[in-house]
């Protein structure tokens, strides 16, 4: 079975390893007959695709369960969605039904807020990014100090209207492509503040950035603002399933 | 920075999330404060007529999993008009940025600040805590001395084992429960209720007599501590009439009316205990004269196979957790422990739960359980505890253990299929030699030898773990002398240089080691009297925080703030660590009562030191050490009548308490 969960509000805060703890314990509160690997410690058939870092919200993640027995996506669902704590979400859950589940997650899209930016100031950073040829940043990894091209895996990015004029904090959208190492949203922000240095980008002393994983899907060239949509990577095993 | 005073009720009770929020991206493991655990409870505020905050005074990952907690929270969110939240100690580099931006102490069920509830009760397993607790009470804003406390601040309470003698935290709580907290939680929130109905008479002062008169927990400032010239203490006197001369601790007396945690939390941070607990009896009368816990917890409560087996299987329910621990103090001495044992691991046979018995004594019955539970398991390590390297230190200590006794239970667990042994043992117990503690080297030498006879491997292992002995109140090491830190370091140097010297096993044999520094500063703790009380808070102030976590613990600043807060008295270190006390000398915990006849510690004393046992009150006469005369209690052992639901349908059984 394939499922999308979302992370919200204060479980933002959650780790992946907190994410699979927490998912373990409830798929055994829900009774969800789990497929277990064979050896000496079996462990339940869970795997993992592309995880949010740890402070960030997201409505799309996924994972993938081995079941013992068919049983029905719309009763797991409700059954695990009641099991895990308000704020780790079920919130769709498909029969596997293809096996290039993997090469459909090609994209991000992501939204930063950005408190204490005018959405003027915004405005200014992404147009000196999207400008750019190249915009290299680096960051410490679990593997030591690492280089990323945040422009070579940007698709789009761009200062979302706010109803109020939205003096106080700007919301950024941007369409990161999925690549090994990847690039973070973080990674983002490092090169707005690189390409145009502003005090408010810079400074330690603004409230933290709100990001939020819209959507994570495959990537298709469109008409749209962005010239780029995301699709639904659940869709082509729902189709699957009723045909 | 100042803290706002005191908070009126309700409206600022209100959530102080959207401003931690803001700090928790610049911390480390943000998720231990944003509460949200499985089977956590967020009362509503308006509708309580009491509430509590319950603080664990350590970091998130120790104090989450801690049961006495987990017990009081549901025992008080389970009553009609009560809340009950918790809060943790809060790491420094949260403490500096809520210093920073003014986020008061908060709890983590839903954020309120602590200086808005009515009871702050802290309980504490350990003294190295005390700093902790002055850091939540200065962030919380409430005085930190507790003649600073307004009308509206919370009343504090100090509980757990340390809360035996409370003396050197005198001055920074308002009252101490002695001994096991279910009832006593109730029994203050009762009091609480009717002071808050009645319209607070004579305010928080009205508040604090009401709960002295009841005995239901100690108030330290309505004492009054004399003191000699030599600077011994010369008497605690109560400063009213109405104020009991002794305050006795709590004995709760049938466990299976209180199946506490029922739904145990499940944190979504890591923890130090992965696992569910069930407290399988309470109370331990083996008589170890270390052992603070065996002497203060008597007698000894069993619950019943029929009530563990509800509480096991209503717990992984509720939990989803794959281990579950059958906790006490000595968890083979259950009466009816292999019938419990062969009950569960048949009922969780072939599933992907394990059971486990952290149990450390030293016999072949052991073996038989620990085989029990890990029938498909993995036979990885075993534990047991013989506590003194030598024959003659283990007749001091009372732990009847003989070292054939010790070589036959590993060769049994090595030859049904373990592969390591871990051993532990205390290092400067009274009368102790180097030669005593150079003993363990042969002991762990020989255990190697056997084990590679039996088993047939050379790949098995044995592990000594060893640490300073700290003497502790209401235990017949009470007048002990402890052993000064430079002579135990020296004398596990030793220990180590014999282990690692032996060519022949020494490589198979593992040496942990805890330095005696933190023991010597924890002896001060454990059996100080309220002058102490100013060399926490200078130690606090010079930055003490964490005492319990090696890289935060420093010795010499706790060295210098003894120094610098006991200038003008005739004591010191020493004095409270080194010193032998006599018969005659008035302890600090005296006027509070364990149970434990003053008379009968003193002849144990003595008997320890002549190297002569007691036995267990379980299965021999009593021996009057007065706990079940002194508190009408009495020993609640198997074998009891309700049997075991069939292996496969647990049968849901649930107590409640009155």
């Amino acid at each position: 079975m394939r499922l999308r969960y979302a992370k919200r509000g204060r479980l933002r805060f959650a780790s992946h390893r907190d994410f699979q703890r927490a998912l373990e314990r409830a798929l055994r509160r829900a009774d969800v007959p789990m497929a277990y690997s064979a050896g000496f410690s079996p462990h339940p058939k869970i795997s993992y695709a592309n995880a949010a870092p740890t402070g960030t919200a997201s409505e799309a993640e996924f994972f993938e369960i081995g079941l013992a027995q068919m049983c029905d996506p719309d009763d797991v669902r409700l059954r695990l969605d009641a099991a895990l704590p308000p704020g780790l979400d079920i919130v769709d859950v498909v029969i596997a039904r293809t096996s290039d589940f993997a090469e459909r997650l090609q994209a991000s899209r992501w939204r930063i807020e950005l408190p204490g930016l005018t959405p003027a100031e915004a405005e200014v950073a992404v147009a000196a990014l999207l400008a750019a040829e190249e915009v290299i940043v680096e960051r410490m990894t679990k593997n030591g100090l690492r280089t990323f091209d945040v422009r070579g895996a940007l698709c789009a990015a761009r200062v979302m209207p706010t109803a109020d004029g939205g003096a106080a904090c700007a919301i950024l959208t941007v369409v990161l492509r999925q690549a090994t190492p990847a690039v973070r949203p973080d990674d983002v922000l490092a090169a707005l503040r690189s390409v145009a240095p502003s005090p408010v980008l810079t400074g330690w002393h603004t409230p933290p950035p709100l990001v939020t994983r819209e959507m994570q899907g495959p990537l298709a060239e469109t008409g749209s603002a962005d010239g780029f949509a995301l699709g639904d990577p659940l869709a082509a095993d729902r189709e699957a399933d009723q045909t | 920075m100042d803290m706002p005073r005191g908070y009126p009720d309700a409206m600022s009770a209100a959530s102080v999330f959207p401003a931690l929020e803001a700090l928790l991206p610049r911390i480390q493991k943000p998720i231990q404060y944003v509460g949200g655990e499985v089977n956590a409870v967020v009362g509503d505020w308006d509708a309580a007529e009491v509430r509590w905050a319950l603080m664990y005074p350590d970091a998130y990952e120790v104090g989450a999993p801690n049961q006495g907690v987990q017990i009081l929270y549901e025992v008080l969110n389970e009553q009609p008009g009560v809340l009950c939240e918790r809060t943790y100690a809060v790491w420094p580099d949260l403490e500096a940025l809520m210093r920073e931006h003014a986020v008061p102490q908060f709890t983590v069920d839903a954020h309120r600040p602590v200086g808005a509830f009515d009871l702050f009760g802290i309980s504490f397993s350990t003294e190295l805590g005390y700093t902790n607790m002055l850091t939540a009470l200065d962030l919380a804003g409430i005085g930190i001395l507790a003649v600073e406390r307004g009308e509206s601040d919370p009343i504090v309470v100090a509980g757990g084992h340390a809360a035996f003698n409370p003396e050197p935290i005198a001055d920074f709580i308002d009252a101490a429960v002695l001994g096991d907290g279910e009832e006593a939680v109730l029994r203050l929130t009762d009091i609480v209720r009717d002071w808050k109905r009645e319209g607070r008479p004579g305010g928080r002062a009205g508040l604090l007599q009401l709960i002295a008169a009841s005995g239901v927990a100690y108030v330290p400032s309505l004492y009054d501590v004399e003191y000699l010239e030599d600077g011994r203490i010369r008497r605690v006197v109560p400063r009213q009439s109405g104020i009991p001369w002794r305050v006795a601790k709590h004995t709760l007396m049938d466990l299976d009316e209180w199946p506490y945690p029922k739904a145990p939390l499940v944190p979504l941070a890591e923890t130090v205990h992965e696992r569910m607990s069930v407290e399988i009896f309470r109370g331990c009368t083996r008589g170890c004269r270390f052992c603070q816990a065996g002497m203060i917890t008597r007698p000894v409560r069993e619950r019943s196979k029929a009530g563990i087996a509800a509480m096991v299987a209503n717990g992984l329910q509720a939990t989803g957790y794959e281990e579950v621990g059958l906790l006490s103090l000595s968890s083979a001495d259950h009466s009816e422990i292999a019938e419990v044992t062969t009950y569960l691991a048949d009922c969780y046979e072939g599933s992907q739960t394990s059971l486990s018995l952290p149990s450390t004594r030293v016999d072949a019955f052991n073996i038989d359980l620990a085989n029990e539970l890990s029938r498909n398991g993995r036979r990885s390590g075993l534990t047991f505890a013989p506590e003194g390297g030598s024959e003659r230190m283990r007749r001091v200590i009372n732990k009847q253990v003989t070292e054939e006794d010790l070589i036959r239970t590993v060769a049994t667990a090595y030859a049904a299929g373990w592969r390591q042994v871990k051993l532990y043992f205390m290092c400067g117990l009274p009368t102790e030699t180097d030669e005593d503690v150079l003993q363990i080297a042969r002991m762990a030498a020989e255990v190697i030898r056997v084990g590679r006879e039996v088993s047939g491997r050379r790949d098995i292992r044995c592990t000594v773990s060893i640490g300073g002995f700290v003497p502790k109140p209401h235990t017949p090491f009470q007048w002990a002398a402890q052993l000064d830190h430079e002579t135990t370091d020296a004398r596990l140097a030793k220990l180590r240089d014999a282990i690692r010297s032996n060519r022949e096993y020494g490589k198979s044999i593992g040496f942990r080691y805890h330095d005696g520094k933190p023991g010597t500063i924890e002896g001060l703790l454990s059996r100080g009297d309220r002058r102490v009380g100013r060399v926490i808070l200078q130690a606090w102030r010079d930055g003490a925080r964490f005492d319990g976590w090696s890289e935060h613990f420093d010795f010499d600043r706790w060295s210098m703030a003894v120094h610098t807060a006991l200038a003008d008295e005739p004591v010191d270190l020493d004095w409270y660590t080194t010193r032998e006390r006599d018969h005659a000398e008035v302890l600090p915990w005296d006027h509070l009562d364990s149970g434990l006849d003053r008379e009968w510690l003193w002849e144990d004393w003595q008997d320890s030191v002549g190297e002569h046992g007691v036995e267990d009150c379980r299965w021999t006469p009593c021996f009057d050490c007065g706990v079940c005369d002194q508190l009408g209690t009495s020993i609640q052992v198997g074998p009891t009548d309700l049997g075991l639901p069939d292996v496969g349908h647990p049968e849901v059984r649930v107590g409640s308490p009155g």
